[in-house]
């Protein structure tokens, strides 16, 4: 049988099975069409919360000479009211939004706001590791983690994913709370919490001083976490943290993902890099005979 | 080793201009600044204070490079405050530059805008015949007019200055002008950058009488390197998909002239 990209994440239906992380991107609809056409099998929105929220002044990014970036734009958004009228005409493209907030509440109002538009999933941002009273303060508080949960998933039919990260609750009890509160999938990890000091002028260069390092120093942390997820837990995955070659994508699924997220690739190779990654996923599977994703999701564990 | 244009440089300011009282330019050396594009920009690490896109200003000097930048918000008005012997932190070059036609060229700025202009007035050739039109609200607010004469010095070329007041130059808007030049002449390329809605006025000249057309474009920005998404306009993204586009391009673009986004990716009319 001719190999297919398609793949399910739990109740998740994808034609292909590379995204657009949250945070990159993602504020225009025509954006995410030509995500689309580029081969990106679903976009997440940026982190969208009840207000819109400017973020931080710049600097909010650097490029870390060892590789990879350190973020703290801060969450900025339009606020999720503005941008649910932005993707209102969407047809075509699956979008999973990402939603951030300190009180179930916060996202309980959001999904209201999304009732008119075609969402192909939330993404419950529990691990933004730079923004205060949201992300990961949410994520390290498992009473918190359960009650939003278990909100979300009472407001809405939409399939509901948890990204975590790397808090000080460890990313395992915060996915088993997840689990236990009705989540219907997990993206694992968020950046991790970082920053970078000037020596010439001898302070910190972000703004925010702390940001989340992300990029191909923390795909080999990433990994680890979405094989320690898969063994412990029967949880559908996508896994996200600097993935930037097709090699990078299959050790994901090797290692328990049905899907993965991209971002810095994009500042790295831009938006070609999305049919980079699928061609070479193809490729691989017509070498190893298989005809879908799936046949290859966690089978580094089995040996 | 080559450097990567994505780390931060520190470079230290050499020299302060004074061109209006709005307006500075600040001068300093550099490996790879001087030789940037004309449209290509870099990011200007302001320490303390913010980090803003800047277009790459050509200098005298050579291994010299500079900004000149207008004060208006918190981080330009940072960056004109910049002393000499200050240090800012530089990446870049970033975007694409300007496509390089031969014959007659318009060229039309207004502002900070002239700098690509300047810049891509070291790359025309000696046989080309250049007309440079200068926008102004007023008198005190012109600049470069000399140096662009000065540049030019080997062509066949006209600078032509206007000001909204009449208080120098002609009296008017840039673009009228530039109606006037297109109606009278044909040009082979005209290439526009200034606020934006002189920038839309003058692709919508040039384009409709088919005559080819790029405008350096301006959005807010906070990675600039095709990450944050905060310069989209329509699905093209500004710093990495420009800054440069063809009218042919624009004319398609139903954001360009009409709207731009805030820190929070709002649209807002321009």
């Amino acid at each position: 049988m001719e190999p297919d990209l398609t793949t399910s994440i739990g109740p998740i239906q994808l034609n292909k099975p590379v995204m657009l992380a949250s945070g990159i991107l993602g504020i225009s609809l025509d954006v995410f069409n030509r995500l689309y056409r580029s081969g990106a099998g679903a976009v997440v929105t940026k982190s969208l919360s009840t207000e819109p929220w400017e973020g931080y002044p710049n600097p909010t990014i650097f490029s870390v000479k060892g590789g990879g970036w350190i973020n703290a734009v801060g969450l900025s958004n339009p606020g999720a009211e503005n941008f649910a009228k932005m993707i209102e005409p969407n047809k075509d493209v699956p979008i999973i939004v990402s939603l951030v907030g300190s009180i179930p509440e916060d996202f309980e109002k959001m999904i209201q706001q999304f009732e008119n538009c075609k969402v192909a999933a939330y993404e419950l941002n529990l691990s933004c590791p730079h923004v205060a009273k949201v992300g990961l303060e949410v994520g390290d508080d498992p009473e918190l983690v359960k009650k939003i949960v278990s909100t979300v998933k009472n407001s809405t039919n939409v399939p509901v994913i948890a990204k975590v990260g790397l808090g000080t609750t460890h990313y395992l009890n915060t996915v088993g709370t997840a689990i236990e509160s009705g989540i219907d999938a997990i993206t694992a990890i968020n950046t991790v919490r970082a920053m970078a000091i000037d020596v010439e002028t001898q302070r910190p260069i972000l703004s925010n001083k702390f940001g989340g390092l992300s990029g191909t120093p923390i795909k080999p942390i990433a990994l680890r976490c979405v094989y320690e997820i898969s063994s412990k837990y029967d949880i559908p995955i996508i896994g996200c943290g600097g993935i930037s070659t097709w090699e990078d994508a299959v050790e994901f699924f090797l290692a328990g993902a049905s899907a993965i997220q991209l971002g810095s690739a994009i500042g790295d190779n831009w938006i070609d890099v999305f049919d980079e990654i699928n061609t070479g996923i193809l490729q691989y599977m017509e070498k190893k005979n298989y005809s879908k994703i799936k046949e290859m999701v966690g089978l580094a564990k089995k040996l | 080793m080559q450097r990567n244009y994505n780390h931060t440089t520190i470079v230290t300011i050499e020299k302060v201009i004074d061109e209006t009282p709005t307006v500075r330019t600040l001068v300093f050396s550099d490996d790879v600044m001087p030789s940037v594009l004309p449209g290509q920009f870099a990011m200007v690490w302001i320490p303390g204070i913010n980090e803003l896109p800047m277009s790459v200003m050509i200098s005298d000097e050579s291994g010299k490079a500079a900004f000149t930048v207008r004060k208006h918000g918190v981080a330009s008005t940072g960056l004109f405050n910049v002393k000499v012997g200050q240090q800012i932190g530089i990446r870049g070059p970033y975007g694409n530059s300007f496509d390089l036609k031969e014959g007659k060229l318009l060229l039309v700025g207004g502002g900070t805008g002239l700098v690509p202009m300047m810049r891509l007035l070291t790359h025309v050739k000696h046989t080309d015949d250049v007309t440079v039109l200068i926008g102004a609200k007023s008198k005190n607010e012109v600049f470069f007019e000399e140096l662009a004469n000065r540049l030019l010095t080997n062509n066949t070329h006209k600078v032509i200055v206007s000001t909204d007041d009449g208080s120098y130059g002609e009296k008017g808007f840039v673009t009228d002008l530039v109606e006037k030049h297109l109606n009278q002449t044909k040009y082979d390329a005209v290439y526009v950058c200034g606020p934006e809605i002189m920038m839309y006025k003058t692709v919508q000249s040039a384009h409709s009488r088919g005559v080819f057309v790029q405008a350096s474009l301006e959005r807010m920005m906070k990675c600039g390197v095709g990450i944050c998404g905060s310069c989209c306009m329509g699905e093209d993204l500004v710093c990495k998909d420009g800054t440069v586009f063809d009218g042919e391009h624009l004319s398609q673009n139903k954001e360009f002239g009409n709207y731009h986004r805030n820190k929070a990716g709002i649209l807002e009319n321009y």
